[in-house]
């Protein structure tokens, strides 16, 4: 079961607010030059299927009741990768006042995926790494704290409290 | 065919221990074939029962109500009723079929069709409404040909028996409604110029929308075992007369395979067909082709 979660990971793709650049580069990962289907991806129409919910954009504060809806209609066990740099920090859209973010502020987030936006070979990096999480934490084994934004370093910003 | 033969035949072969690991390699095929024709290395050969085992390994909504309970019963209504077409099969010879058993192997084609069309009802979101009622009228659509090309068959060859049909030479006629039953194979099985009804990202995802986990790994197996059951009728009119059993089989294995490649290059080589071009398609374009077999098959059969 553990083996076949990590094998089998279905994504649901949200966007809160994102300026459309992570949503084609998550599309871009299953194109015949990245082929993400060779670990077993399947980008699915409904929330219900997936596995692992991929987020992008800062999460405005239109957004942040259907990210917190479409996590509760994802059945567990489920994960959820934050793609791109927005989702981590609100990235260059930091203080705005139409904004909730960060997104860990509202679900738990497993992996960060920064950039951008990020590199599909990096999404797809993310999406393998939340797949084994997923399945050790079914699996009750222990599994590595949510990440504590130490990517957010690289890019020299600071989180809005 | 008594009950032991029956019981056998619809739980050991051709019914659910020969068709299920068969489901699963058809739907590996189909995905194989089309990731293949992206230019795509595609999944790996043991995905689909990675994704059945995941999927009966994870949560279910909550479900309450009569609405709830039906939701429960639709893909176990599909899934049993596509493992019964798929035990009707003649695969081996002298398996002791029953007169009229084409009709039930139909009939019983046509039930995962109507769970969808319920399940998506009763699911109350609009996007299964949506998709529920795409896949009624591309059911009426489809469905009078592919009765009408069936029919005509039988007519031909007088006789609604599967090892008849399976045994008896083929007419012209006969690949005439091979050929109409092949038009209709693509929208029966939602392959891509007919994917209406689940129309990946369009509506979400149809009349499955609200299904998860154990369900959904019900639907994705009574979907595999439409594959098996709708391939195999056709490879069994198709197929050509041969006395040694295995290389009988192996034929019947080998066309049922064949077909299954053809309509996934179709499906990766089309777009999706709007509602109203696909009913047009059928009603305008196949439905002379059927009504010509079936008055040529009365024709001859007055005459005969």
């Amino acid at each position: 079961m553990c083996y076949c979660r990590r094998r089998s990971p279905w994504l649901f793709h949200m966007n809160s607010g994102s300026c459309n650049g992570c949503d084609i580069e998550i599309v871009a990962s299953l194109t015949p030059r990245y082929d993400a289907e060779q670990l077993g991806v399947r980008l699915e129409g409904s929330p219900r299927h997936a596995d692992i919910l991929c987020v992008t954009g800062p999460v405005t504060r239109n957004a942040v009741n259907a990210v917190k809806t479409v996590y509760d209609q994802v059945c567990g066990p489920k994960a959820v990768v934050a793609i791109g740099s927005c989702p981590a920090t609100t990235n260059v859209f930091i203080d705005s006042r139409t904004l909730e973010g960060p997104l860990s502020k509202h679900i738990p987030v497993d992996v960060f995926v920064p950039g951008c936006p990020p590199r599909p070979d990096a999404i797809i990096a993310g999406v393998a790494k939340a797949a084994g999480i997923l399945a050790d934490r079914a699996a009750n084994k222990p599994t590595p704290e949510p990440a504590p934004l130490t990517v957010v370093e690289t890019t020299g910003q600071e989180v809005r409290a | 065919m008594n009950l032991t033969i029956a019981l056998a035949r619809l739980l050991v072969f051709p019914g659910l221990l020969f068709a299920i690991p068969f489901a699963w390699f058809f739907l590996w095929v189909e995905r194989k074939a089309v990731a293949l024709m992206q230019g795509r290395i595609g999944p790996p050969f043991m995905q689909p029962f990675y994704d059945f085992i995941k999927l009966l390994g994870k949560g279910n909504p909550p479900r309450t109500g009569l609405a709830g309970a039906l939701m429960k019963i639709w893909p176990l209504l599909a899934v049993s009723s596509a493992a019964g077409a798929v035990a009707l099969l003649p695969v081996l010879p002298h398996y002791g079929g029953f007169q009229g058993d084409l009709i039930f192997l139909l009939a019983l084609l046509e039930v995962p069709s109507f769970c969808i069309i319920a399940a998506g009802f009763s699911s109350r979101s609009i996007f299964g409404e949506i998709g529920s009622a795409r896949e009624a009228v591309l059911s009426v659509s489809y469905n009078i040909v592919f009765l009408l090309a069936i029919v005509s068959i039988a007519a031909s060859q007088h006789t609604f028996r599967l090892d008849a049909l399976a045994a008896l030479p083929a007419s012209p006629l006969r690949w005439l409604g091979v050929a109409a039953v092949l038009i209709c194979l693509p929208a029966k099985l939602h392959l891509n110029p007919f994917s209406l009804p689940n129309a990946e990202q369009e509506i979400y995802a149809g009349p499955m929308t609200e299904y998860a986990g154990p369900e959904l790994a019900m639907w994705e197996l009574a979907h595999g075992l439409e594959w098996v059951a709708a391939t195999g009728l056709v490879a069994t009119l198709a197929a050509p007369q041969i006395t040694l059993w295995w290389l009988a089989a192996i034929v019947f294995v080998g066309l049922s395979i064949g077909i299954v490649l053809l309509l996934s290059v179709l499906a990766s080589a089309t777009a999706r067909l709007a509602i109203d071009s696909t009913v047009r398609f059928y009603w305008q374009c196949t439905l002379i082709f059927a009504v010509l077999a079936i008055s040529s098959a009365l024709f001859m059969r007055f005459r005969s």
